[in-house]
């Protein structure tokens, strides 16, 4: 029987793929999608991104409605039902799974099911529930994301020991909740947790949270999670782990000193590593570095022509939206036209509550690369809206070139600051100085409002502090 | 529906070349055969013209490479209701001061409105310091202007802004800057005579063509050992003939007779006498030609092209009047392929049309000569101890003394002289 032909063959239906499949169908380029598992959308829909997010949002209204609704004048008693928490993060992620299927259907994107293996360039064979077939492809773009790491000699067991996809699912609270690994995984889970009544101790090697985004705003964030009760031990790790009972007993190690922890449940949150396992890239040759990334050039071509990569599985923050502007460029790339990412214009989001985002340069990396640079902070506390709301935590900070006025990176902390930060993630797309946006107009009363005075801050005329 | 630019077949033996530049902006309107791109290949630059009209979307990226059958824009149908866009054509680069002076169709915000539109920080710069945005070097993204742009600008001048967006306004309370609190910029101060200001100089980048011909003109200067030897030419008996046949020559060959006719059946004559400005320099060979290609300059908007009439030494002069008619008109449609852009041997340039009496043509490397024809001018002058008033031309060739020598140049110079004052020895070829 002659196998099915393909102008091109996406392995993997994270953000990565889909997208790109979705926009090699919009080119008109006869594309396949390949997932192993049942539902499209890869780590992102199904135990990232998305579920993380339904129960982040999910338990900050329990938050809320526990400890500030009376703040408000609403009183009420409130009782935590997790199951039915959980099964309407269930159903946003089948929703949204379900949607990207809609979506191919749309674009006329073939959807096979089961494990990929390049054999050859332009052969791709597929072990999937109906048995094994083979797909002829004139490209192929690998997109199979990445998977948790284990620290050595902490095994998961997937109850007890667990990495984020268990965590996303607990069959109930924890008492005492030990994370090690104070990232965006790490926190937003372990927030998650707090909120929902567990002690949870955030456990990092570093000596501050989210380490690589900036510092000042970093220190901020702990300030505010410490106060609704997150406890940070840094400059430490777990060496170990025993599970005695319904108990884990946690080996944890700063220096020469060790200290037993005890708690219901550990999370280990400490990074994810590319994921290539039975993709045959290493029997075909493909080039990798040395943290198992797989190597592409400019055009996302690896080093055997026609094989293409993108998202977690190559170089780069490990981000949702930057797989998918790599795969969209990688797709526009093969049709001829100029796809390019733009990687100094990535925002990176933590969804704690307030939130963290950023864009841009770090306070520390702009030092570094020896530039001048003019800071303009304001604080929430100083913003309307947010005390309307009742919101006091967290500042904007603006960084630009003290010469140009250019915008080189934007750190807020506070709430919504997912939301804000696409204002200045598309100033550094323009190339906008910080005046441009102060002089920008911004609705009355609103939280962006704080992006403006922080801009005007830069050149020391903030108005409203 | 769309419809494809394609990379056209360039010439013989070219299969690539590069995207230079985009002459029309993604997004843009463009009309019928109105050039679009401009495409290099180590011979020559030729633009691509839209095949339709619509909104142009680019494919590929300026400093890429293309190939013959390469897509490298797409011009899709303007949305219904909307004017064509105008025909004319901007000067140099296309750049925001020639667009500025295209009429916009009112109401819907247009593409090219986008380069007008200055962000907040640049508005207030222009309109602090009096300056127009158009003459300023845009850096940003789709050719916009940046607030560095500006200060840059502003600091060539001489009138660099003194902070950072402190703009006139005294700084208020400062947050995380209150350390040192900014004096205010002084206001924009009238220009001082010593420094170059605004007024005084008009900064605009160099178009590629124009950094290209820049570019072999100094190449030429530096590789050949060019000499310049002069004469004069009395054109009495050339005038005379086109006064006589003018009528009858158009009416029988639907061209204009011209003077380049005329000059080229010289060259032509002269060049098979003196072989070596008809031949080039390649490593330690001199290669002879058995053909005259001629090379004749054209000044189009863009800059001075230089298209070839083809086996020149086997056309007679309607054949040569006609080629270069069609020539000049598709060099100012800019639409010469690049075929009729490459392989000339000896030039012809006619500085006479812009009214030069006088000048040293440059060569067109690897050519090893050029003449240059300059205006007719009546002057007086001794023949038979008389002074009498002719229309005098003053001709100049110049050479690469490499493979010519002195004595050729000269001696080529004479034989075109004495062909134009004498046409009949055209006829006999003496
Ligand atoms: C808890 C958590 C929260 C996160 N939150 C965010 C967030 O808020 N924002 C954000 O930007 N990022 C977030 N991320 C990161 C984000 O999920 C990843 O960056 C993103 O999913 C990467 O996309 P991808 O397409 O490269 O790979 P993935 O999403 O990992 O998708 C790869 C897919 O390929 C499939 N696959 C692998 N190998 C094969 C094979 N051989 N054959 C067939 N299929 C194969 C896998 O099954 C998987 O479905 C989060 C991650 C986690 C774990």
């Amino acid at each position: 029987m002659a196998e099915p032909r393909f102008d091109l063959v996406v392995i993997g239906s994270g953000p990565g793929g889909y997208v790109a499949a979705l926009r090699a169908g919009q080119l008109g380029l006869a594309t396949a999608c390949v997932e192993k598992y049942p539902t499209l959308g890869g780590t992102c829909l199904n135990v990232g991104c998305i579920p993380s997010k339904a129960l982040l949002d999910s338990s900050e209204h329990f938050a809320f409605a526990r400890t500030q609704a009376a703040a408000h004048g609403i009183r009420a008693e409130v009782s935590l039902d997790l199951a039915a928490m959980m099964k309407r993060k269930d159903g946003v992620v089948r929703d949204l799974t379900r949607g990207v299927e809609g979506l191919f259907r749309k674009q006329k994107v073939t959807h096979v099911q089961g494990v990929a293996r390049i054999t050859a360039p332009g052969r791709v064979e597929v072990e999937g529930p109906e048995g094994r077939r083979a797909l002829e492809a004139q490209r192929i773009l690998v997109a199979t994301g990445s998977k948790p790491v284990a620290l050595p000699g902490i095994a998961f067991d997937g109850r007890r020991i667990v990495h984020s996809t268990d965590a996303l699912s607990l069959p109930e609270v924890p008492r005492r909740l030990v994370v090690v690994g104070a990232g965006a995984i790490g926190l937003e889970l372990g927030s998650v947790w707090r909120r929902l009544g567990s002690a949870v101790t955030v456990i990092e090697v570093m000596d501050r949270i989210v380490p690589g985004m900036d510092r000042a705003s970093g220190d901020s964030l702990r300030r505010a999670l410490e106060k609704q009760g997150l406890r940070f031990v840094f400059g430490a790790s777990a060496s170990a782990a025993r599970v005695e009972g319904d108990q884990v007993h946690v080996t944890v190690s700063a220096g020469e000193t060790t200290r037993e922890e005890v708690c219901d449940v550990l999370l280990v949150a400490v990074g994810r590593r590319p994921y290539t396992d039975g993709l045959g890239a290493r029997e075909l040759g493909i080039a990798m570095d040395e943290r198992g990334r797989l190597e592409v050039n400019e055009k996302f071509e690896t080093s055997v022509p026609g094989v293409f990569a993108i998202g977690d599985v190559i170089r780069g923050p490990m981000l949702a939206h930057k797989a998918e502007e790599e795969g969209i460029a990688a797709v526009e790339t093969m049709a001829g036209l100029p796809g390019h990412v733009h990687y100094e214009a990535i925002p990176n989001v933590v969804y704690t509550w307030p939130e963290f985002a950023s864009v841009g340069l770090s306070e520390e990396e702009a030092r570094a690369q020896g530039r001048e640079i003019a800071i303009g902070s304001f604080p929430f506390i100083a913003n309307g809206r947010a005390r309307a709301m009742g919101e006091r935590e967290g500042q904007v900070r603006i960084l630009a070139d003290a010469k140009t006025d250019r915008i080189l990176g934007a750190h807020i902390v506070g709430p919504r600051a997912s939301d804000l930060i696409a204002e200045l993630a598309l100033a550094i797309e323009f190339g906008a100085s910080a005046e441009d946006v102060a002089r920008a107009v911004h609705a009355h009363p609103t939280l962006p409002e704080a992006v403006k005075e922080a801009a005007l801050a830069v050149a020391g005329r903030a108005l409203h502090i | 529906m769309a419809i494809e630019i394609k990379v056209p077949r360039l010439a013989e033996s070219i299969s690539e070349a590069v995207l230079v530049e985009w002459l029309k902006p993604d997004g843009g309107r463009v009309g019928v055969d109105e050039p679009v791109a401009t495409l290099e290949t180590d011979k020559a630059a030729v633009e691509i013209a839209a095949a339709d009209s619509g909104i142009l979307r680019h494919a590929r990226r300026p400093g890429e490479t293309v190939h013959v059958g390469d897509v490298i824009a797409r011009v899709e149908a303007a949305p219904a209701g909307e004017p064509e866009a105008p025909a004319a054509r901007g000067g140099d680069n296309g750049g925001p001061a020639e667009r500025a002076g295209e009429p916009l169709p009112a109401g819907r915000p247009q593409v090219a409105d986008a380069e007008r539109v200055l962000s907040p920080a640049v508005r207030r710069l222009v309109d602090e310091h009096g300056l127009d945005p158009a003459r300023i070097a845009a850096t940003g993204k789709g050719g916009r202007l940046l607030k560095e742009d500006v200060l840059l600008h502003l600091e060539r001048a001489g009138r660099p802004e003194a902070t950072s967006g402190a703009a006139a306004v005294a700084p208020g309370p400062a947050s995380e800057a209150a350390e040192a609190p900014a004096p205010p910029a002084p206001a924009a101060r009238p220009p001082s005579p010593a420094t170059p200001t605004d007024e005084d100089e008009r900064v605009v980048p160099m178009s590629r063509i124009r950094l290209r011909i820049a570019e072999r003109l100094v190449r030429a200067q530096h590789t050949a050992a060019i000499l310049t030897t002069f004469n004069e030419i009395d054109m009495s008996a050339v005038l005379e003939l086109r006064a006589r046949f003018r009528e009858s020559f158009e009416q029988r060959h639907g061209v204009r007779l011209g003077f380049m006719s005329f000059f080229t059946r010289a060259c032509v004559l002269g060049l098979e006498e003196i072989p070596e400005l008809n031949a080039e320099i390649r490593g330690t060979d001199i290669v002879y030609r058995r053909h005259v290609h001629l090379g004749v300059a054209v000044g189009a908007e863009r800059g001075l092209v230089v298209p070839v009439v083809r086996h020149a030494d086997g056309l007679g002069f309607a054949e040569i009047e006609r080629e270069i008619a069609r020539l000049a008109a598709k060099a100012h449609a800019g639409t010469l392929t690049l075929d009729e852009l490459s392989g000339g041997t000896f030039t012809l340039s006619n500085g006479g049309v812009y009214g030069s009496l006088l000048s040293t043509p440059i060569l067109n490397p690897p050519q090893s000569g050029i003449l240059g024809m300059h205006k007719i001018e009546k002057r007086p002058i001794a023949v038979d101890d008389q002074v009498v008033i002719r229309p005098m031309m003053y001709v100049a060739v110049s050479y690469d003394h490499r493979i010519v020598d002195g004595e050729q140049a000269v001696t080529f110079l004479v034989r075109v002289k004495e062909r134009l004052e004498d046409p009949e020895r055209m006829l006999f070829e003496v």
